[in-house]
């Protein structure tokens, strides 16, 4: 994945002319270094201490051990905040994932439009979330909400879901919104995993008798699966973080039904005003992407191998 | 070769077309939807929006100008200042790790992937306190700054990926012509790299517009005020008025569809690049 190998070029060899060229590097690497280096560092030392808003005025924040984490593991939102963040992810993972690549695989297919129409379809993923999340929150409105209306419509049921107010239903909307964000991403990137595939080898497949459904999971699948890999990691790692979109349509409520741990890290921090307690959610979080992370360098270096 | 593609890529045909038609017509309807209402009269939730645009209305746009007219302001100039840093710190980065051979060259693109990790809202938490002190908080700098953590990153990755195809040749080439390492880079690698830069620099326009996180935690008072946070602040608490809501949301989509319909071809280079982030 990275390049590894490190050939020094012999025409340019030289501490000053390495340190001159280190130079180009050093104003961005300096940037990480302050907005995402500081930060990590930071919230690990944030997270055992007591950090208020009196430490901004004192410049006080006593160490208060593993307090933090205590009462953030311990209070009852943490498992429903963690159960969520899970259920979030793996229902916005599954969604965007089987609907994108269903349509990759049909915008294979050559058609009047069709670079058009598949352009179009980047839409949901351009615009900001906290639109998506204000148009959503309308759509899916009790009372007047398009959808209810459609639903009513179809004369099917009377029932008006309070898809946004009801403590089932909120983490499932949630979850769909999410879904309708995420599948332009996944088609698109899967789309060009699918162009990359040798029409040759589906050619093959047909004289073989292999077409329609055996050619897909015979051709299609085995060749995609480096892409797919890729697709799903970096799905969850991006969908662990999310935070508009929860924000915009519930704020993680009716009562905790669709908090997650990020949003819970938000309401510690810039609601209650507990730094400390805020960064220890931020960690905990912090650590199940990284439990992703390791699998997804063992899949990038079996990708490799493979 | 017709025979084969036809195999493959499924027959081609109007068929498909209507199809495909009506799966992106479910897909936009959220987007037809905030269109339609934004041009319906003003009402709140208990008046449920009309099917069809037929007596277009505009003063949901009226209201949302007069509202957030300030605000979207804010957002062009604060993605405008982080186009111009994200570009400035990334551009001569990827320069030197796609052609210099750096002892931290996978340092930092190691840095770089794990910055994808990290949720923004760790970011945040830290540098509330940094921002405290240094008195960056309600500030033009202090967003800017912060919204260049999902452009730079991006950016050093697009613009890496295109600069690892200028040949050395070329760069050895103006060295030769005696033109130091600053020149070389200047007069031929970023003329060379105009594309790229083109695709790197909209999508930073587009992170910066989007952020909400930073405009969120940031920000205490109206001063600095992005659109998203004026649009989120007027979805907060019960809706007055969803045609100005939905006025709004089409105005602060309106970069996204600009990209759309005006650089297809560079969205889809940042989306291939997206799928390396």
């Amino acid at each position: 994945m990275l390049p590894l190998a490190r050939r020094p070029r012999r025409r340019t060899g030289g501490r000053v002319q390495h340190l001159g060229r280190a130079l180009f590097v050093a104003p961005a690497a300096l940037y990480m270094l302050a907005f995402y280096g500081y930060p990590l560092v930071k919230n690990l030392v944030m997270g055992f201490q007591e950090y208020t808003t009196r430490t901004f005025f004192t410049g006080e924040a006593p160490w208060v051990g593993l307090a933090n984490y205590e009462q953030v593991m311990g209070s009852p939102i943490f498992g429903r905040s963690l159960v969520n963040t899970l259920l979030f992810t793996a229902g916005s993972i599954l969604g965007q994932f089987t609907i994108g690549l269903a349509l990759a695989v049909f915008f294979r297919r050559t058609f009047p439009g069709a670079g058009v129409l598949r352009s179009l379809l980047l839409m949901p993923w351009l615009i900001p979330l906290i639109v998506s999340g204000a148009v959503w929150k309308w759509i899916l409105d009790q009372d007047n909400g398009a959808l209810n209306r459609m639903l009513r419509a179809t004369q099917l049921t009377d029932a008006r879901p309070g898809w946004l107010t009801s403590t089932t239903l909120a983490l499932a909307a949630v979850v769909m919104v999410n879904i309708w964000i995420g599948i332009p991403f996944n088609a698109t990137i899967l789309f060009g995993g699918l162009q990359d595939i040798p029409d040759e080898l589906y050619e093959a497949a047909a004289l073989d008798g292999a077409t329609g459904w055996r050619a897909f999971r015979y051709v299609t699948w085995p060749l995609l699966r480096p892409v797919v890999n890729v697709v799903l990691v970096l799905g969850v790692v991006y969908t662990l973080k999310v935070l508009d979109i929860i924000l915009g349509l519930t704020k993680g409520g009716p009562a905790n039904a669709t908090q997650t741990l990020a949003t819970q890290a938000y309401q510690l921090s810039f609601v209650e005003f507990d730094f400390g307690q805020g960064a220890a959610t931020g960690n905990l979080l912090i650590l199940v992407s990284l439990l992703f992370a390791v699998l997804y360098l063992r899949l990038s270096r079996q990708r490799e191998q493979g | 070769m017709t025979t084969a593609s036809s195999v493959s890529r499924g027959r081609s045909g109007w068929g498909s077309t209507a199809v495909a038609v009506l799966l992106v017509a479910v897909m936009l309807f959220p987007v037809y939807w905030m269109l339609n209402v934004s041009l319906q009269p003003g009402g709140g939730g208990a008046v449920a929006s009309p099917w069809l645009p037929l007596h277009p209305d505009v003063s949901g746009y009226a209201k949302a100008l007069r509202d957030q007219g300030p605000h979207l302001l804010t957002s062009l100039v604060v993605s405008l200042g982080s186009v111009v840093v994200s570009l400035v710190l990334a551009t001569p980065a990827a320069y030197a790790l796609a052609q210099f051979r750096l002892r931290f060259t996978d340092a930092f693109l190691l840095g770089i992937l794990v910055s994808q990790m990290v949720p923004g809202i760790v970011v945040a938490n830290a540098l509330y306190g940094v921002y405290s002190d240094l008195g960056l908080l309600n500030s033009l700098p202090g967003l800017v700054l912060a919204d260049s953590s999902t452009g730079i990153p991006f950016a050093v990755l697009v613009l890496r990926a295109f600069m690892a195809t200028v040949p050395g040749e070329v760069v050895e080439a103006a060295r030769v012509d005696g033109a130091g390492e600053l020149r070389t880079f200047w007069s031929v690698v970023v003329p060379m790299s105009r594309n790229a830069l083109v695709t790197a620099g909209l999508f930073t326009f587009l992170f910066t517009w989007s952020d909400f996180l930073f405009a969120l935690t940031l920000t205490t008072t109206d001063d600095v005020r992005p659109v998203t946070l004026g649009l989120y602040q007027y979805i907060g608490s019960y809706v007055q008025d969803w045609s100005a809501v939905m006025a709004t949301a089409v105005l602060a989509s309106l970069p996204a569809v600009v990209l759309l319909l005006v650089a297809q071809k560079y969205v889809a280079a940042g989306a291939t690049a997206g799928a390396l982030k």
